[in-house]
């Protein structure tokens, strides 16, 4: 119910879990920061190229984005109104901010990378694996245990929310906003939840007889090789052109994608020369 | 019957289990002797409620006594880390195996229990697989626990169990549940372990086949007989005509 893949067999699928999980948080962590409108276009290309690579599923991706951009359709409606600044329109005698604009559209490229980036890195590898993944990259183990278990008895859960309505249904219930419907649904949701404490505890006490002391390791086995070497040096040097971009964005700001372009050809040009006196060229 | 003889895995001396006041207060086991040698095979069986699954809950420290103790290896066990040594060599599977497979796949939750004994990731990890192949169910590691049926679900619990090469065995209702060619299969694979073991279940055909020594609680305490005498009797023969014995 929940593990429907999302994305299909690909190039990126063969390599290594561990190097796809650590390089989608670069990338966010290299995502997150970015202020220059024209380093977000650059970072939101490379994500698209990694999400073409990974063969994404449309109509599961399709869903995903919706989810993303009805929540980035809100702050558009509302930045412009919130955001001091010069105003683009008048409406009603209601200004719309053009910095509002703008700090909407690099929110809207922004969060839309995050998710290309996650459906091609991360969403490419099954759940477990994700965890296992997680697990090898040392991420804190609070954070591993409690998606790994997520993982495991969500669909218990919603198994058992599903016994609970049937069993009231087959008694002739039908959920109405009356009085009666919402004490039925209070119950049943109290009795999920009952039952999932009391679960945890019998699932508690299994760890405990199986001499669990608090400590959890994965036994997953991965393997890098030169396809992750690839991968790696792709998104990293696509992390660094954008990287380049921002800060060459935030020591001139104002300056427009030509003249940017422009200044980027000259820093590597100096970069190149320096390099070729270093070594003696 | 049985004495607790001094080279028993564990044993319990004069034990008494009531569940708290705030749970009824009832009195489940009292002034209770039972012991596991290696090698013994004992089947228990008894009505809802006698307290058999009481009784091994006892024994791995889950619930705790109000009298008596619980010797492992001749020492008495007094605290969780005692305990934890003793679940290290008791393997109990639960009478639900949905409880007893809490990760998303079977190979990681077959390998946590040779974890938690101390092996490396690839230790564990051969080591399951090993437990795996030995029961012909090398095809379920990447399985996802969560998909298995009734009857895999049952083999994956005891397979996680298995992994940690136990002393002895708690079988709570191993064959709850299951069908014909499944309990079937877990009575010849029980039948070919030569592991001490404490079985609990209701189906007297089942617990004849697997054990050789049996017992009841009655009036909260164990009471040893010997079910196996002969008398006519009528059951139902599931698949009607085909030939069979009776032991």
């Amino acid at each position: 119910m929940f593990d429907e893949p999302t994305t299909r067999p690909s190039c990126l699928t063969r390599t290594d879990p561990r190097v796809r999980m650590a390089l989608a948080l670069a990338a966010s962590l290299a995502l997150a920061p970015l202020k220059a409108p024209c380093a977000c276009v650059a970072c939101f290309a490379l994500s698209l190229a990694l999400l073409a690579l990974a063969r994404p599923c449309l109509k599961a991706l399709g869903a995903r984005l919706l989810g993303v951009n009805v929540f980035v359709a809100f702050l558009a409606a509302m930045l412009p109104l919130s955001v001091p600044g010069e105003p683009a329109a008048t409406l009603l005698s209601v200004d719309f901010s053009k910095q509002g604009f703008a700090m909407a559209g690099l929110i809207a490229l922004k969060a839309n990378a995050f998710v290309a980036f996650f459906t091609a890195l991360v969403a490419s590898m099954d759940a477990p694996t994700a965890a296992y993944a997680m697990e090898r990259l040392r991420m804190p183990s609070k954070l591993v245990f409690i998606f790994i278990f997520t993982l495991r008895f969500i669909h218990d859960i919603a198994e058992e929310w599903k016994r609970l309505t049937t069993a009231a249904r087959l008694r002739g219930f039908v959920p109405k906003s009356t009085r009666h419907g919402y004490r039925t649904l209070g119950a049943l949701l109290g009795l999920l939840i009952l039952h999932s404490i009391q679960r945890a505890q019998r699932v508690h006490e299994a760890m405990l007889l199986r001499g669990f002391a608090g400590t959890f390791r994965s036994v997953a086995k991965f393997r890098a090789g030169w396809r992750d070497a690839v991968l790696a040096g792709f998104v990293l040097a696509g992390i660094a052109l954008v990287a380049g971009i921002e800060v060459l964005w935030r020591q001139h700001p104002g300056l427009d994608a030509a003249s940017l372009a422009a200044q980027a050809q000259d820093c590597a040009r100096e970069l190149g020369l320096r390099l070729a006196a270093r070594l003696g060229l | 019957m049985e004495q607790p003889s001094a080279d028993a895995i564990f044993a319990l001396e004069g034990i008494a289990f009531a569940y708290p006041a705030a749970q009824g207060g009832c009195e489940v086991l009292r002034e209770l002797d039972f012991s596991l040698a290696p090698g013994q095979r004992i089947g228990l069986y008894g009505p809802n409620g006698s307290g058999k699954t009481t009784l091994l809950r006892c024994i791995t420290g889950l619930c705790r006594l109000s009298a008596g103790k619980v010797l492992f290896h001749g020492v008495p066990v007094e605290d969780e880390e005692g305990f934890h040594r003793l679940r290290c060599a008791v393997g109990y599977v639960l009478q639900s195996a949905d409880d007893q497979l809490f990760f998303p796949t079977v190979l990681e939750d077959v390998a946590f229990g040779p974890l938690n004994l101390g092996m490396g990731a690839d230790e564990a990890r051969d080591c399951a697989l090993d437990t795996l192949r030995s029961l012909g169910m090398e095809s379920f590691a990447d399985r996802l626990t969560h998909r298995l049926s009734g009857g895999e679900k049952k083999m994956a619990s005891l397979a996680a169990v298995l992994a940690m090469k136990p002393e002895a065995l708690l079988l709570d209702e191993p064959t709850g549940g299951l069908d014909m060619a499944s309990q079937d299969r877990l009575c010849e694979l029980l039948k070919s372990l030569d592991v001490a073991r404490v079985t609990i279940s209701h189906d007297w055909d089942f617990l004849a086949e697997v054990s050789d020594a049996f017992c009841t609680i009655q009036d909260k305490a164990i009471s040893w007989t010997s079910p196996l005498t002969s008398h006519t009797h009528r059951h139902a023969h599931p698949g009607g005509g085909s030939p069979h014995s009776h032991g």
